[in-house]
C-alpha cells in the first residue's frame, strides 16, 4: 500500500506539471487567503475617523461595505464545502471550474478513473468488509471474557488490528508526530473534526473510548459489539438532550483512571479542514487533563471532508474509496489543564488556538452549527450596541443636554 | 494611448466578472438565481445591522429572485475607481462605480419609498436599525433632527440627493465604498 501511495504521489506530481501548461489562459484560482482585500479596521476607528462625532450619513458606508464583503466572500460558509485546490488532482469533484481543456489531459483523467473505480475500489471494499466483520466478531468474542487485564489487553489488540485493516482499506498514509504526547488513561482527547474517518485514524495508533449516539443498522451492530469489549460511552438519543446526564456519565468515566481516554470532537460537526471553528464548552467542563490532537489531511490525494448536507454516508464512503489515497498528519500536542480562574469557554479557546496553530488551520470564532441553523440575533444586537455606544459616548447625547440646559 | 487605457480597463472588468463568477459558483449549486434566503444564510451578513437593506438592494422592484446580471450590476457599484477611467471621454454612459453612482446607491439605502428625498422617518428607520434598542426614541429623534437640520439647505425638512452629495463632499467615497479583488 505504501508503494502504491508513493507511486501515486510521483504520478500526480508529474501530471500536474503537464496539467499546468494548458492552464495559463484560465484565471488563477484564488488562494485560500481569499479573493478580496478585506479591510479589518474596527468599527470605532473607521467611523471616528470621520470629522464629527455624531451621526453622519456616511456611517452607513461602513456597514454597507462589510455587508458586501460578506456577500462576495464570507469566512463561514466556505468552510462547509470542500476546499478548492490550486492545482488539479485529476478528480473532477475537486475542481469547480472543470471544463474540457485538452485531449491529453482527458485521456489521463480517463485512465485515472479506470484505475480508481475498477482496480482500487473493489480492493478497498473487500478490505473494508474484512475489517468490519473481524471487528464485530473479535469484539464479541472478547466480550465474553470476564473483566480483567487479559480482557483489556485482548480488546486493545482486536481494536488496533481492525483499525489498521480499515485504514489500509482506505489507502491511508498517516504520519504521527510527537508520539510522546499520546493521550493517557483517564484523560480526554480532543481533535478537530473533518469526517467520520477521523476516529479510525486516531484509533489506528491507540485505543480510545468513543463517545456518541446510538445508531441503528450496521453502525448499531458495531457499537453494540464494541461496547462489550471496551467501555465506550454510547448515548441514547433522548439522553443526549440532557446535558447534565451526559456530563455526569463522562465525568464518571474520566474519574476512573483505568479507563481508556475519551475521544471527543468539540466542534460538533464536520468542517472542511481549512479552519477550526468554535469548540463547544461542554467537553471542557468535565475536568481532567485534555490531550489536544491536530489532524490535517493532504488534499492532493483525496478530499476527506464530509458535506453531510450534500452527500449521505454511503456516497461519502464511495467517494473516499475512489480517491487516490487518504494522506494525513496527526500531531499530538502536550496535555493541557484548565487554569485557575479560567472558565470553560476561555479554556476551550486556548485549546483551539493550540490545535489551529499546529495544524496550520485558521481559527474562526463562529459556531459549526451555522451549517444548518441560522445565526443568533445576539450577535447583531452586539454590533448595534457597539455602534450606539460610539454615538452616545462621542457626545451627541452630551451636547444635547448642553443645548437643553442653555434654553 | 487611448487604446491602451481601453485594454487595461477591459482586463480589470474581466477580472472583476470572473471573481464574481467564482463567488456565485462556490456559493450556489442550484442555478443562477439567488433568493433572499440564500443571502440570509451568510452569517456575517445576517448579523450586519443593515443586512436586510443591503439584501433588498439586490432585488429589483417587487421581485423575489435576482439573476446573475442583476447581481453583477449591484455588485459593480463596489468596483474600485481606476485612475485611467477618470480621463475617459464623457460621451459614454457613466460607469456604475463612479462616485456619483456610489453615492446614489447609498442614497437608495435610505430612501425606501423612492421619492428622491430622505424624510425624517426614513432616517429614523435606518438609525433604529443601526442602534437596535440601545437608544431611546427621543434621543434618536434629536439625532435625526439635528442631522437633517445640518444638511438641509432648501428648508423642506428632507434631504434631497443634491444635499446628500453636498454633505458627503469631503468623504472619500471611493475608498469607503470599494471592494478590492486580489489577483
Amino acid at each position: 500500500m505504501w508503494v502504491l501511495v508513493k507511486t501515486l504521489e510521483w504520478a500526480t506530481i508529474r501530471l500536474q506539471k503537464g496539467a499546468k501548461k494548458p492552464q495559463p489562459q484560465m484565471p488563477r484560482t484564488p488562494t485560500a487567503n481569499g479573493i478580496i482585500e478585506r479591510d479589518e479596521t474596527p468599527m470605532e476607528k473607521e467611523i471616528s475617523l470621520l470629522h464629527r462625532a455624531d451621526f453622519e450619513f456616511s456611517h452607513i458606508f461602513y456597514f454597507c461595505r462589510k455587508g458586501f464583503e460578506a456577500i462576495v466572500e464570507d469566512e463561514v460558509t466556505q468552510r462547509f464545502s470542500s476546499e478548492e485546490l490550486l492545482s488539479w488532482n485529476l478528480l473532477t469533484r475537486t475542481n469547480v471550474n472543470f471544463h474540457y481543456i485538452s485531449l491529453r489531459l482527458t485521456v489521463v483523467w480517463v485512465i485515472g478513473v479506470i484505475v480508481r473505480y475498477c482496480f482500487l475500489l473493489p480492493l478497498r471494499f473487500t478490505l473494508a468488509a474484512i475489517g468490519i466483520i473481524s471487528m464485530i466478531v473479535g469484539t464479541t468474542a472478547v466480550g465474553q471474557l470476564p473483566n480483567g487485564r487479559v480482557k483489556n489487553y485482548l480488546s486493545e489488540v482486536v481494536h488496533l488490528t481492525c483499525s489498521r485493516i480499515l485504514v489500509r482499506a482506505l489507502s491511508g498514509t498517516i504520519h504521527y508526530h510527537n508520539k510522546e504526547n499520546r493521550p493517557q488513561k483517564g484523560g480526554i482527547c480532543v481533535a478537530n473534526h473533518t469526517s467520520p474517518i477521523d476516529a479510525i485514524i486516531l484509533t489506528n495508533d491507540g485505543c480510545y473510548a468513543m463517545v456518541g449516539q446510538v445508531h441503528g443498522g450496521l453502525m448499531g451492530i458495531i457499537q453494540r459489539a464494541t461496547v462489550k469489549a471496551c467501555p465506550h460511552v454510547w448515548f441514547e438519543r433522548s439522553e443526549i438532550k440532557d446535558r447534565h446526564l451526559v456530563t455526569k456519565r463522562l465525568r464518571e468515566h474520566v474519574a476512573d483512571k483505568t479507563k481508556l481516554p475519551i475521544l471527543i470532537f468539540p466542534e460538533g460537526t464536520c468542517i472542511n479542514n481549512t479552519s477550526v471553528m468554535m469548540f463547544k464548552k461542554g467537553s471542557f467542563e468535565i475536568g481532567g487533563t485534555i490531550y489536544p490532537v491536530a489532524i490535517k489531511y493532504d488534499p492532493q490525494f483525496g478530499d476527506a471532508f464530509w458535506n453531510s448536507s450534500k452527500y449521505n454516508i454511503v456516497s461519502y464512503l464511495l467517494r473516499i474509496m475512489t480517491s487516490w489515497a487518504i494522506v494525513c498528519n496527526v500531531w499530538y500536542l502536550p496535555p493541557m489543564v484548565r487554569k485557575e480562574g479560567e472558565d470553560a469557554v476561555q479554556f476551550a479557546n486556548r485549546v483551539r488556538s493550540a490545535i489551529a496553530r499546529q495544524g496550520g488551520l485558521t481559527e474562526l470564532p463562529w459556531d459549526g452549527g451555522l451549517k444548518r441553523a441560522k445565526v443568533k440575533d445576539t450577535f447583531k444586537e452586539e454590533q448595534q450596541k457597539n455602534y450606539s455606544k460610539m454615538l452616545v459616548r462621542n457626545g451627541s447625547v452630551g451636547s444635547l443636554n448642553a443645548e437643553t440646559e442653555s434654553d | 494611448m487611448a487604446l491602451l487605457d481601453q485594454k487595461n480597463n477591459n482586463v480589470s472588468i474581466t477580472v472583476f466578472i470572473l471573481c464574481c463568477v467564482h463567488t456565485i459558483m462556490t456559493r450556489k449549486e442550484n442555478g443562477w438565481q439567488e433568493h433572499r434566503e440564500d443571502f440570509q444564510r451568510i452569517p456575517e451578513l445576517a448579523i450586519n445591522p443593515l443586512g436586510d437593506r443591503i439584501i433588498n438592494a439586490f432585488f429589483p422592484e417587487g421581485e423575489d429572485q435576482v439573476n446573475f446580471r442583476g447581481f453583477m450590476r449591484t455588485l459593480a457599484h463596489f468596483r474600485p475607481i481606476e485612475d485611467n477611467e477618470k480621463s475617459k471621454d464623457q460621451n459614454g454612459p457613466e460607469p456604475l462605480n463612479s462616485r456619483s453612482n456610489k453615492l446614489h446607491f447609498a442614497f437608495r439605502l435610505y430612501d425606501l419609498d423612492k421619492d428622491d428625498k430622505i424624510s425624517r422617518d426614513e432616517l429614523l428607520q435606518v438609525l433604529r436599525m443601526m442602534v437596535g434598542v440601545n437608544i431611546s426614541d427621543e434621543q434618536l429623534g434629536s439625532i435625526a433632527d439635528r442631522t437633517i437640520q445640518e444638511a438641509d439647505q432648501d428648508g423642506d425638512s428632507a434631504i434631497s440627493f443634491a444635499e446628500f452629495v453636498k454633505v458627503l463632499e469631503k468623504v472619500d467615497v471611493e475608498q469607503k465604498m470599494s471592494i478590492r479583488f486580489l489577483h
